[in-house]
């Protein structure tokens, strides 16, 4: 009985002893890898994908798939930057405005999704393409800078040491758990993607909980884009390009299934976020060129996972 | 050396990391007779007929195959030996035709390209002998489950077997379809082919068996003659009790109407269905399988849309477009698919017993694990669910058990009216009975209780009423009693005989 239970312990650890082999490796190889300002930097990096593959983890879960958040972050960053350039308003209209930008995108992809029964990798693609799109259209294609102080302090200032973003995410980090272990709307979520059928005929509105969690990745999509924009003070339409792929390779290294749905959680997404910037950083560190570095993050993607399923199954 | 037995497996020993599940037992089949294998879930069947099939080693005891001690090696091998099994969950390729799955990993050829044109001579031949006229190009998809049965007969007959294995054949397939199926057993074993028949159906054994083995609990109970045993003694062998504790019925006093249903129709399926249900009652709903049963009572919890027709409760009019308004109004149905309409077999038990009742514990939309916790342990000793404990994966129990999670989801809404679909198919005679009781028990507390089921003891022993269809259509609604027989019940399944009020009842 007891070892059964370290045994399904190291089995849910799996993916965080990964996670910490990792540190030490990178640690001994590079020690400045330890040091404070570069695990705040670490985290920092991580934050946009951590938000927005909250978004995505709880579509995986679903059973489905999110191919449009980088485009849907750029669109929303844009648009949000071109309101406050335009108009001038109070920062938090600026925000409201990227937030419903993305919040619409992903109520779109969800009404289409539960109503009109296509598979969400069409669905999320076309509207990758459709969101991309209007950002390009928007901005005539060129960088929107001169954004207000305000708006920018969301991705380059600190609260108490901690910088915004980091905050961000951690809040953004809560939220995604309550909602996943502590309200009625995350156990539904679960029986969803567990077996939709069933979710149906026990009486769960399956269409609504769809429409919520594409919803919620689209805000999870603006939100990230608001946070970049601030960060690198421009609106930029070509901006997150290939973030969706982060967001899912976040999720699926946390032990979110793609085959089978209803599996997944806030804490494993997060060390998935986390292996992803580690690595990146610790290359980054050790002088290790980009080219390399992304043949390293492909192979950690299938590696992590490979070692996952071994196990499980 | 010959010997009358083509098969003799003796003393076979097997275990598992803490578990004994074979302990001496042993199998002696006769060429060309019907050996039915019976044994509740757990009995230790399946590891039998794995350990026949190559995939298990015993740890003891002997396999003898036609007077020869023999070894088999992988479930190759036990083809080449001579064995065929048929699982109970068929496994065909759904987009390629009959013979394409016939000879599916053994496809004939003719040079580099595949021989198609003698793959389906052969397949013509092998059905046309098992007498079942179709077209070998036909897609398996166009099949019914009964049909694809009988090309996996085909498939077995191709490898030249002489013992095929059966594991529950008739679990999903109609009364007519098991008559065929009989008949193809029946040529196969005049051909000198021995079948193993493994079922849980009591009178299925009779009917077409010869020889009965029973295992329980990994331990060989005994081998009998069909001719030198009664159905009470081979309940009594299977479940060490007897049978009149199976079906716990006693008569209940009706109370007053809470369903009612007047005209209801639905296009393809049903159609001018009217009658009605009382507090305190079980309704048995008889009828074959494609009679439209299901369908007259998944719209009536709303997974499906009648076309026409009204529907009352409690003398109020109601029309549930969704299963989440027919359980806020009290009306729950356990479907007839469990895997498929039931169950999340990737959660916990108590994420699965929970899951239409979130709202009702936790109005606030806020979830207390304990109290989950709590409910959870409750149900589970409730519904004698058979676990660690609540945070097992359902994926993970058996048939039996997985049933009693549904239930147990169901019943936890609260219902005033509850369908139970095809309740105990594919479970095992002990777990059976304990849902029986479930079922009395729930009548005693005056709920309604509608049972749809397609095996006549259960319809016989369980229904206050019972109502049958045919086609789509009402042929009779009579109250059940010591005069009603099987026979009876038929002929209205078949339509040969209606009831003249039947049409008309209200």
């Amino acid at each position: 009985m007891d070892s059964k239970k370290v045994l399904a312990f190291i089995n849910k650890a799996k993916i965080i002893i990964i996670f910490m082999v990792m540190c030490i490796i990178l640690s001994i190889l590079a020690p400045s890898f330890l040091s404070g300002t570069n695990i705040i930097n670490v985290i920092r990096q991580i934050s946009i994908i951590c938000i927005i593959s909250m978004g995505s983890m709880l579509i995986i879960i679903t059973g489905g798939i999110d191919l449009s958040p980088g485009s849907v972050a750029a669109v929303s960053g844009v648009a949000a930057a071109l309101f406050a350039t335009q108009f001038d308003g109070p920062v938090v209209l600026t925000l409201l405005v990227g937030l419903l930008v993305g919040g619409g995108c992903g109520l779109f992809n969800g009404i289409i999704v539960a109503k009109g029964k296509i598979p969400a990798f069409i669905v999320t693609l076309g509207m990758s393409e459709i969101a991309r799109g209007i950002a390009y259209v928007i901005s005539d294609g060129k960088p929107i800078s001169g954004i207000s102080k305000g708006f920018r302090a969301i991705g380059r200032s600190s609260i108490a040491g901690v910088p915004v973003p980091i905050v961000i995410m951690i809040i953004i980090l809560i939220v995604t758990y309550i909602l996943t272990r502590k309200l009625i709307v995350g156990k539904h979520i679960y029986a969803v993607g567990g077996n939709q059928n069933a979710a149906r005929v026990s009486g769960i509105n399956v269409d609504r909980i769809l429409i919520l969690v594409y919803t919620y990745a689209g805000l999870m999509a603006g939100l990230g884009g608001l946070v970049l924009t601030a960060r690198i003070s421009t609106g930029h339409p070509n901006s997150a390009n290939g973030y969706e792929l982060d967001a899912i390779a976040a999720t699926v290294i946390g032990g979110t299934s793609l085959s089978t749905g209803g599996i997944g959680s806030v804490f494993g997404t997060l060390i998935g976020a986390l292996i992803i910037g580690v690595l990146n950083n610790g290359l980054d560190i050790m002088g290790v060129s980009a080219y390399y570095q992304q043949i390293a993050k492909g192979l950690i993607i299938i590696i992590t996972v490979l070692m996952d399923r071994k196990e499980t199954n | 050396m010959s010997s009358e037995y083509i098969l003799e497996m003796t003393g076979i020993i097997k275990h598992f990391p803490g578990v004994k599940a074979l302990d001496g037992v042993s199998l002696k089949v006769k060429k060309g007779e019907v050996h039915a294998l019976m044994g509740e879930n757990g009995a230790g069947k399946s590891t039998l007929m794995k350990v026949l099939n190559g995939i298990y080693r015993p740890d003891g005891g002997s396999i003898r195959l036609r007077g020869e001690d023999v070894r088999i090696l992988n479930p190759n091998d036990a083809i080449k030996k001579g064995f065929a099994m048929i699982h109970q969950e068929l496994t065909p390729v759904p987009h390629m035709t009959i013979a394409e799955n016939i000879f599916l990993g053994k496809e004939k050829k003719k040079g580099f390209f595949s021989d198609d044109r003698t793959m389906v001579k052969d397949t013509q031949e092998l059905l046309d002998n098992l007498g079942f006229y179709f077209n070998p190009r036909m897609r398996m998809a166009e099949l019914s489950v009964s049909q694809m049965q009988i090309v996996e007969i085909a498939k077995a007959v191709s490898y030249n077997a002489d013992i095929i294995i059966m594991d529950e054949p008739t679990s999903a397939i109609t009364e007519n379809e098991v008559q065929k199926l009989f008949h193809i057993i029946r040529d196969l074993t005049a051909k000198g082919v021995s079948v193993i028949y493994i079922t849980h159906k009591m009178d299925e054994v009779f009917q077409i068996a010869k020889h009965v083995t029973v295992l329980r609990d990994g331990q060989y109970i005994g081998s009998k003659p069909i001719g030198a045993i009664t159905s009470e003694e081979l309940v009594n062998m299977l479940v060490g009790r007897q049978l009149n504790e199976i079906f716990p019925k006693e008569r209940q006093k009706k109370g007053e109407i809470i369903l009612e249903v007047k005209g209801l129709s639905m296009k393809n399926a049903y159609e001018n269905v009217s009658f009605n249900a009382r507090k305190g009652e079980i309704l048995g709903v008889a009828g074959l399988v494609g009679a439209g049963r299901t369908e007259v009572f998944e719209t009536i919890a709303g997974i499906r849309k009648a076309s026409a027709g009204e529907m009352y409760l409690n003398g109020n009019k109601k029309q549930f477009t969704s299963p989440n308004q027919a359980i806020t109004n009290k009306v729950v149905i356990a479907t007839e698919d469990r895997k498929g309409f039931g169950l999340f077999l990737h959660l916990k038990i108590k994420e699965n017993i929970m899951v239409s009742s979130y709202p009702k514990f936790f109005p606030a939309h806020i979830i207390a694990g304990k109290k989950i916790n709590t409910v959870c342990d409750e149900e589970m000793s409730k519904f004698r669910i058979k676990a660690a404990d609540g945070n097992q994966l359902v994926g993970n129990l058996s048939g039996g058990n997985q049933q009693k999670v549904v239930l147990s989801k169901v019943m936890l809404t609260d219902p005033d009216v509850v369908i139970f679909d095809e309740p105990t198919r594919g479970i095992d005679i002990g777990a059976k009975s304990e849902i029986y009781k479930l079922m009395t028990n729930l009548a005693q507390e005056g709920k309604c209780v509608i049972m749809i089921s397609s095996e006549m003891t259960e319809i016989l022993g369980m229904s206050d009423r019972i109502m049958v269809m045919c086609e789509g259509r009402i042929t009779g609604v009579i109250d059940n009693t010591e005069d009603v027989t099987q026979d009876m019940i038929f002929q209205m399944a078949c339509g040969i005989n209606e009831m003249p009020s039947a049409g008309t009842n209200r």
